[in-house]
Order: structure tokens, then sequence, then C-alpha cells
């Protein structure tokens, strides 16, 4: 148990470093127009590494995961909520695998 | 009459507070799409045979879902600490990055303990949403955004912890695909309206795939995976698509 608290604090601790450290060095906003270009860029580029193919590997069968994820992208396409997407696409693999057993 | 200092206080008082609700409604989805995720995560700890009280303070400390997914497997499989803190610090290096192109937003003036408290929050979805604002990023902003997905994430951790027994695996399953429809639906609408964000999207998804299945390069962690597909597509489009408008 204690070393179960102790793994939980060392969690905390490797998640917490990575945010706040670039934020206490860089306090100037970079001038460059390359470096800002590229930290422009970030989060489009670590959703998609993320997302992809991570999402095949969601559900436990990769044929439930693909459908629920082309359903994913037509709703995002006409640019449906987060939620509306999420909750889609929750469903569709629930009734996929439902149909699949 | 009141003197010009108090009507300056009151005003940037009010617009305090309206940063911070208007942090708070762009917080509202997230923290909706966040409930069956952590859900997810209290059913995997409780079932693995964490106590319900500790799924609930690990999603209270870390705040995070790949990191912590990881962190807890580790846990439940009796992995030494070193290993444990090893593997979710890997994974948790892209938040680096995002705090780094974080940073270039964040109002001028914001006070060091003030960007401390901020960056705690720095979420993959808190991120991108506070990245596609306009404005700058103001402490209120920020507070009002991570409030709803901070409690939203614990309130679904203890829910899918106290619920854990009863679910069918099936539910279960189904939910693992929630947290990556969510990201779709961040990531598309922007790459519709923009070529240069679709094609380093495609770029990024791209390396990530070779990651994961190409000979060789499929032994590298996912952690490691992300951060290579994500420095070299952001590079890729800094130099093909520089921003003029940054």
């Amino acid at each position: 148990m204690q070393k179960t608290i102790v793994a939980v604090i060392l969690m905390a601790a490797v998640t917490y470093i990575p945010r706040v450290l670039p934020m206490i060095i860089v306090k100037e906003r970079s001038k460059s127009r390359l470096l800002r270009s590229f930290l422009y860029y970030v989060p489009y580029a670590a959703l998609g590494a993320m997302t992809f193919p991570g999402i095949l590997y969601s559900t436990g069968h990769m044929t439930s995961a693909l459908i629920g994820m082309t359903v994913a992208l037509i709703l995002a396409f006409f640019e449906k909520g987060l939620l509306e997407v999420a909750v889609s696409a929750i469903v569709t693999v629930y009734l996929i695998q439902l149909f699949i057993n | 009459m009141k003197s010009p200092i108090t009507i300056i206080s009151n005003n940037a008082y009010k617009h305090q507070l309206d940063d911070f609700s208007y942090g708070l409604k762009q917080g509202i989805p997230i923290a909706l799409g966040y409930v069956p995720v952590s859900f997810t995560f209290g059913v995997m700890a409780v079932s693995g045979g964490i106590p319900i009280w500790v799924a609930i303070l690990i999603s209270l400390t870390n705040l995070t879902s790949a990191g912590q997914f990881a962190g807890t497997n580790l846990i439940i499989s009796g992995e030494p600490l070193f290993e444990i803190a090893l593997t979710t610090f890997v994974i948790n290096i892209r938040y680096l990055l995002m705090s780094f192109s974080l940073s270039q937003r964040i109002a001028p003036g914001t006070s060091l303990l003030k960007r401390c408290i901020m960056s705690f929050g720095v979420t993959d979805e808190v991120f991108t949403v506070a990245s596609l604002e306009k404005q700058d990023i103001s402490f209120a902003y920020m507070l009002g955004l991570v409030f709803c997905p901070y409690w939203g994430w614990a309130l679904g951790t203890a829910m899918g912890a106290v619920i854990c027994s009863v679910l069918p695996a099936g539910i279960q399953n189904s939910m693992g695909i929630a947290l990556y429809a969510m990201f779709i639906a961040l990531i598309v609408p922007s790459s519709k309206k923009s070529k240069a964000t679709m094609i380093v999207a495609l770029v990024a998804i791209t390396i990530s795939s070779l990651f994961t299945w190409a000979p060789y390069l499929k032994r590298i962690s996912s952690g490691w995976s992300i951060v290579i597909a994500t420095v070299a597509a952001c590079f890729i489009g800094a130099v093909l698509f520089p921003r003029e408008d940054l």
C-alpha cells in the first residue's frame, strides 16, 4: 500500500514537471518566425500522432474501432461537437461489437 | 465620487470574471468528454485491485489520460517504482512541447506562481482549446477552462471505481474510443480550414504509424513515438508553410 502511494506521488511529479518547466523557463516570446510556426503546429501534429494508429487498438477489436473512427471522422467533418462525436463513436463501437459476437 | 484607480480595478475585476466564465463555458464539453474516459480509468484501476480512494487520488493529482492509465497498469502488475516513473514520464514528454507552445501565448505580465498553477491544467484537450483561442491566454481564462474538466475527470473516476463490478465488458471496451473520437472532433474542423494544418497532421500520423508497424522502428515506445512524430511534422510544417500571422 505504501509503495502504491509513493508510485502515485512519483507519477504526479513526472506528469507535472514537463507541464511546468517550459512555463518557468520560457518567459519571453520568441521572435523567430520558424520557431513560432513550429509551435503553432504542435497541437495538430500531437493530436494526429496520438490518435492514429492508437485509435485502432482502443476497443479490443480493430474492425469495431475502424468503423467507430469512420463515424467520428464523418461527424467531425460536419463540425459536430466534441461530446456528440465521442458518444456516437462509443455507441457505434458497442453496436458493432454486439453484431460481431 | 469614485477615484479613477477604483474604477480601473473594478474594470480589471470584471474583465477577469468575464475571462473566467468564458473559459468555464469552453471547458464544459471537454469535461463531458472526460467522464466516459475517466470512468473507464476508475473501472480499470479498481478491477485491478487499486482501492477506490487511491483511484480518485490518481485522477486528482495526475489529471492525464495515457500517463495515468499506463502508470496504474504498472502499479497493478507490481513493477518497480523506477519503471513506473520512467514510463509515465516518457508518455508525458509531449507536455513539454505543449507547455512550450502555450508559453508563447500567455498574457504578458502573468506572475510565476500563476504560470505554475496554470501549467497543472495542461492536458491534450485543454491545450488544444486554449491554443485555438485567438486572444492571449490569461490566468482567469485558464482557471475557468480547467475547472470543469478537472472535476469531471475526478467524478468520472469515482463513478467508474464504484460501479466497476456491475458493468459488462462490452460497454467498457466501447468506451475506449471516446478520447480518440474527441481528438478527431478537435482536429478535423481545423484541417478543413487550413491545408497546411491538414498536411502537418497527416505527416504526424504517417510517422506515428511507422513507429507502430515498421520493423525496428516499432520497438520505440509510444511516448517517444508521439514526441518524434510531433517534432518532425511541426518542423516540416514550419519550413514549408511558415505562418505570416503570428
